[in-house]
């Protein structure tokens, strides 16, 4: 049986993953990144240099790569094999089509029963 | 006889051919990761009928007035510092608790419970935090269906939806970080009664992880939509 084999590979796998090193990497990162939020909202909205439009652009931005940090390396998902990888991050799209679904509605409450 | 095997007789060792699992996770971490899909879908459905709401109404609370103070410190004037911490504060229990997988993955009990016990730490001082904030926009009048007086004529529409939405979401989230804190009890206790030491894994210790990175990752989301958009 080659299973024994692949198990002691992936192992090897995920202690190459997630080292203390790395860990404080991504960490560094995910406070980088919310550093870079809170720059946005007290002085650069403030200031009038970027409008509110780029603004949130910018954070939902911002929100999606500290989201992938998360679960890729904090939940290890980056590591783990093509089928769950693919099975859990695929299922989000019916999260997209429900935004866009909702986001419609509620635009249309706005204009219409204003 | 011919002893070449044809295409059909091969034995195939891909991911989907059978006899093993192509996730290859175990079961537990496998239904943990279906159960968090599942949590994903339920604070999704919150948040975004937050935005369906917030989409449709003329006027909505600002979040740097709502939220400008440090309960205990200054009433007000500090848009986005409280709550910064609060999340400086989970982003760090979440530190922890991969720290805790990692040494879990060495065998290494004593840093294994050390690092616990910093994610429990960490989980007690959010909630903690949380409860200033609650209590703090309480006494400002904000609460399930109420709402401060500054609040007039059609103003009144997007405070209530927001008062609501902020207590249910942001309740919701809180109730996940409670039950997380005593799963990693639990866990600690286990690591502390040598059950994993015996087993010989501290699969469990990833398991539990997993559900707490997810309450950190949708702090993420709650942080930006409620606090910053």
């Amino acid at each position: 049986m080659s299973a024994e084999h692949t198990t002691h590979d992936e192992h090897a796998a995920e202690h190459e993953g997630m080292t203390k090193k790395k860990i404080w990497q991504v960490f560094f990162y995910l406070l980088g990144i919310t550093a870079v939020e809170f720059f946005i909202a007290l002085y650069l909205l403030p200031k009038g240099i970027v409008g509110h439009g780029i603004g949130n652009f910018a954070y939902i931005v911002l929100t999606l790569v500290k989201a992938f940090y998360i679960v890729a390396y904090f939940m290890h998902l980056k590591f783990e094999k093509f089928a769950l990888k693919t099975g859990i991050t695929v299922s989000l799209v019916f999260i997209i089509y429900f935004i866009v679904l909702m986001l419609i509605e509620g635009n249309y409450q706005f204009i219409h029963m204003n | 006889m011919n002893t070449t095997v044809s295409k059909l007789d091969e034995i195939r060792t891909d991911a989907w051919s059978g006899g093993k699992s192509p996730f290859a996770v175990e079961y537990g971490k496998l239904m943990m990761w279906f159960f968090l899909l599942s949590d994903a879908f339920t604070f999704s459905a919150f948040l975004i009928y937050y935005g369906a709401q917030r989409f449709s109404k003329i006027s909505w609370p600002d979040p740097d007035v709502v939220f400008q103070s440090i309960p205990g410190i200054a009433d007000h004037g500090f848009p986005l510092v409280f709550v910064g911490i609060m999340t400086f504060i989970l982003i760090m229990s979440s530190v922890t608790m991969v720290l805790a997988v990692e040494a879990g993955h060495r065998n290494s009990k004593r840093e294994v419970v050390w690092w616990m016990i910093a994610t429990i730490i960490g989980g007690l001082m959010f909630l903690g935090c949380q409860a200033l904030e609650w209590s703090h926009l309480h006494h400002e009048g904000y609460w399930w269906g109420s709402f401060p007086a500054s609040y007039t004529g059609l103003d009144t529409v997007g405070a209530l939806q927001f008062a609501n939405l902020f207590f249910t979401i942001t309740g919701f989230h809180g109730f996940h970080v409670f039950t997380g804190v005593v799963i990693n009890i639990i866990i600690l206790l286990m690591v502390l009664a040598n059950v994993f030491q015996k087993s010989g894994s501290y699969l469990m210790v990833e398991k539990v992880g997993l559900y707490w990175h997810f309450v950190d990752l949708v702090w993420v989301f709650v942080f930006t939509f409620f606090y910053l958009v």
